[in-house]
């Protein structure tokens, strides 16, 4: 997930073509208080007019506990990006931005908002309380765990080794996990710092995050290859897809590749990890399943 | 998503560009280009006889000073003098003759000079006394362009390619009479080169035309060597005199001291899929050759395909044209077995051709005459081109801005289009709020039929000539978009921009390689 400044119409223009999964249109932090209103019509017109192919689109609002939250939001509503991503994300301040919701499709005649939420957890009552956000909302999809105001928040300093916000870390990955949705890591300040970055972003796909926030367009290939599967676990995943063809044709229930058992948990593991593969082009979609030859 | 279905509106009113006239006061008759081909392949031009006299024992080719060696040439009225740009916008050495000359009261010349740069902004006041009424060069920017464009130059000025200029000087459409040869080094007897004296600029090799067919060849050097010099990239055998003057050029105009590869992001994600496309056109194997500009989107190609290569094991023939330090290191890392170096763009291009005897020189005529027995963009691979404007049929406009101002010019750009199998235009789909693709180009400068591929940010589109390209792009999973898409999306960002107004009048004649007229750009109103 790729930061651009929500008062950048250059930035906006190129969003897609920088290689994010997903981009933030960002009116919070990006965006200075003189410009809050300029950034939120710039973004509404472009969610209006602009293709951003198969990228998906996500707003950071600004929080609903200011007075820009609400517009912004009543604005995003107009235009219903994919994702609308909320600051400093506690229970009080998502079931704000429910209701409001809620409230907007009544008026609507109940027809339903296609917005999906993600909750920015960067305070330390948010890493805590994280289930019961995740409870506080049907729409939230996704957490963004933010690491720089989290550990502002606790009062503690940021290193590059990031032990002070392990057990952060852990328990949204894990609280993710649990409620079956996204978590996205926080970003890698140190723009230069490539190699930094891909063993943080390897560091994060090891705790079970989903993917990983950046701040530069240059961080979404190192990203993308933090991220990737080992080509030797592709291909054992497209041999057990297979395997589990082969079975199937051949009516039987269970099988095993390579004198071991395979079983529901492994071929689920399988069938992601080629869905993966064939996302960052590693596998052609073609050629899943019947060569099962990496390109 | 937040998909929405892009339509072309019809141009509605506009006119496609006038047609060529016949005859162009200033110019004579108008070859109308036929082709990037037509002319090729049917005979060899003739080379221009030299109305020059051979040197006598014991003559001295040292002269005090430039006046000295306009008396000797005997410089007058309506003579060709011509100059080569290796000094680039360094260059004192056009300034320094042509005040010599304006003092002289010489008027109705025209100076053929390989490149123009902002730094030769004293030529204006020339053009407007008359001193110099004609110009012929490859590319021009700064205060010269602009009073060319306001058709302040009596004649129309021609803009020529570095094959069609060697071309024009060899068979006698561009007769010189006096070749001005700026020379970072060179000994009292001619032998001169680039790579030693404080002005070193690296390869020579747009002059060489100029020293083998010009009447008359003046060496202008500020680093005397002792005989004789070497290495001589223009030898003894071509030279009528030698000046020594105090200073040929500003070493930080001359050459850049680096070339980085951009950190524009988009100018990146533009490179990835440039380079992804020169992998899937098959063209990347052992031997493969290459050459791109020094512009930071175009080094950022090299450093894919650097990339690319590496982790393939594939070992490059050669990389040609102007030459930066980036190829410089893929040379040294084995990546290519040669550079081949018409000109150095940076200092460590300088440093390594003159060290790196695997670096080796290229003269313009070498590098992309037409009509020699086989040019070095003939054995091009691939090349990367830069555009103002692209249009519908793949027109490249690289010489008038938007404005219809002359900004530039072929420079190579047609050159190794008509030569690559891969020529491959990499720019932003929307420049400065300006879409590049056009429905109609404002000066022609590269034919469409010579074009191969276009790679944007929002889309690659391949010229509907190359359906086998198209097929190579798809087997890979690369997605290939109409043109027509690609400028629909431009204008769906941008609008439609106005046309330009032009008046009748003709302030410069765009030569093909061939020297056919491919465009003319008139003045603006």
């Amino acid at each position: 997930m790729l930061f651009v400044p929500g008062n950048n119409p250059g930035m906006i223009q190129s969003a897609s073509v920088l290689g994010a999964d997903c981009v933030i249109l960002d009116l919070e932090d990006a965006v200075s208080l003189s410009e809050k209103d300029s950034a939120r019509k710039l973004v509404t017109k472009a969610l209006r007019s602009w293709s951003f192919k198969s990228t998906e689109v996500t707003v950071r609002i600004n929080p609903i506990t200011t007075v820009y939250g609400p517009l912004d939001l009543e604005a995003m509503l107009e235009v219903q990006p994919d994702i609308l991503l909320i600051p400093k994300a506690e229970v009080a301040s998502i079931q704000a931005v429910e209701s409001r919701i809620s409230a907007f499709e009544a008026a609507r005649g109940g027809e339903a908002v296609r917005t999906k939420l993600f909750a920015l957890i960067e305070s330390a009552a948010g890493v805590e309380y994280v289930h019961e956000i995740l409870e506080s909302s049907p729409r939230l999809e996704g957490v963004l765990f933010g690491g720089e105001d989290y550990t502002s928040d606790m009062g503690v300093a940021r290193t590059m080794g990031g032990m002070e916000i392990e057990y952060a870390r852990n328990k949204v990955a894990v609280a993710c996990k649990v409620h079956g949705v996204d978590a996205v890591d926080t970003p890698f300040t140190d723009v230069d710092n490539h190699e930094g970055l891909l063993a943080d972003a390897r560091k994060a796909k090891a705790m079970g995050f989903t993917g990983k926030a950046a701040i530069n367009p240059r961080q979404v290939g190192i990203i993308h290859k933090g991220f990737a599967p080992d080509p030797v676990e592709v291909r054992y995943a497209l041999r057990v897809l297979e395997a589990m063809e082969e079975a199937e044709a051949e009516g039987k229930g269970v099988f095993s590749l390579d004198g071991k058992m395979v079983d529901a948990p492994i071929i689920q593991r399988a069938r992601q990890m080629v869905a993966l593969a064939e996302k960052l082009g590693m596998v052609k979609a073609s050629n899943v399943s019947r060569e099962g030859g990496l390109v | 998503m937040h998909g929405i279905e892009f339509e072309i509106t019809p141009a509605s009113g506009k006119t496609r560009r006038q047609p060529l006239p016949e005859y162009i006061e200033g110019y004579g008759e108008v070859r109308a280009f036929e082709g990037a081909f037509a002319n090729v392949g049917v005979g060899i031009s003739d080379h221009r006889p030299r109305r020059s006299k051979s040197v006598r024992p014991g003559q001295t080719k040292l002269l005090a000073s430039i006046e000295e060696a306009l008396d000797r040439a005997k410089v007058q009225d309506g003579m060709t003098l011509s100059f080569h740009h290796h000094l680039r916008n360094g260059d004192h050495v056009l300034n320094l003759v042509m005040e010599a000359v304006a003092l002289r009261g010489v008027r109705d010349l025209t100076l053929a000079v390989s490149s123009i740069f902002p730094v030769h902004e004293p030529l204006v006041a020339l053009m407007d006394a008359g001193v110099v009424t004609g110009l012929a060069t490859n590319y021009m920017s700064g205060p010269v362009a602009k009073a060319v464009s306001q058709g302040r130059l009596k004649k129309p000025a021609v803009m020529m390619t570095h094959g069609g200029r060697p071309r024009a000087i060899e068979c006698g459409d561009l007769p010189v009479d006096i070749a001005f040869i700026a020379a970072p080094c060179s000994d009292p007897y001619g032998n001169c080169n680039g790579v030693s004296g404080k002005s070193a600029c690296g390869a020579l090799g747009y002059a060489v035309a100029d020293a083998q067919y010009a009447d008359v060849v003046v060496v202008v050097t500020d680093h005397l060597a002792a005989y004789p010099a070497s290495p001589a990239e223009i030898t003894q055998t071509m030279v009528d005199y030698v000046v020594e003057v105090p200073s040929i050029g500003d070493p930080q105009g001359i050459v850049s001291g680096t070339t980085r590869i951009t950190r524009d992001p988009v100018g990146l994600a533009i490179a990835h899929k440039a380079a992804q496309v020169i992998q899937a056109s098959g063209l990347l194997e052992d031997g493969f050759s290459f050459q791109t500009g020094a512009g930071g989107t175009s080094l950022a190609v090299a450093a894919e395909l650097k990339n690319m290569m590496k982790e393939a094991g594939i070992v490059g023939s050669f990389a040609a044209g102007g030459i930066t330090g980036y190829l410089v290191d893929m040379l040294e890392e084995g990546l290519f077995r040669n550079l081949l170096d018409v000109q150095c763009f940076d200092l460590r291009a300088v440093e390594s051709y003159r060290d790196n005897p695997r670096h080796l020189p290229m003269d313009a005529s070498m590098y992309a005459n037409p009509f020699s027995k086989g040019a070095v963009v003939n054995q091009l691979d691939v090349m990367i081109l830069g555009a103002t404007e692209i249009d519908l049929d793949f027109n490249v406009n690289v010489t008038t801005g938007s404005d219809g101002t002359i900004m530039g010019g072929s420079g190579g750009h047609s050159d190794t289009a008509a030569g690559a199998k891969l020529a491959m235009v990499v720019t932003q789909l929307v420049k400065a709020r300006l879409p590049i693709v056009r429905r109609h180009v404002t000066t022609i400068t590269t034919p469409g039929e010579t074009v191969d591929v276009l790679v944007t940010d929002h889309g690659i589109a391949v010229n509907p000539a190359r359906q086998d390209l198209i097929a190579s792009l798809e087997a890979s999973g690369l997605e290939v978009v109409s043109i027509e898409a690609l400028l629909a999306l431009a204008e769906s960002m941008t609008g439609i921009p106005d046309e330009i107004t032009f008046s009748d009048d003709i302030v410069a004649v765009v030569e093909y390689r061939d020297g056919t007229v491919v465009d003319v750009v008139r003045r603006t109103k």
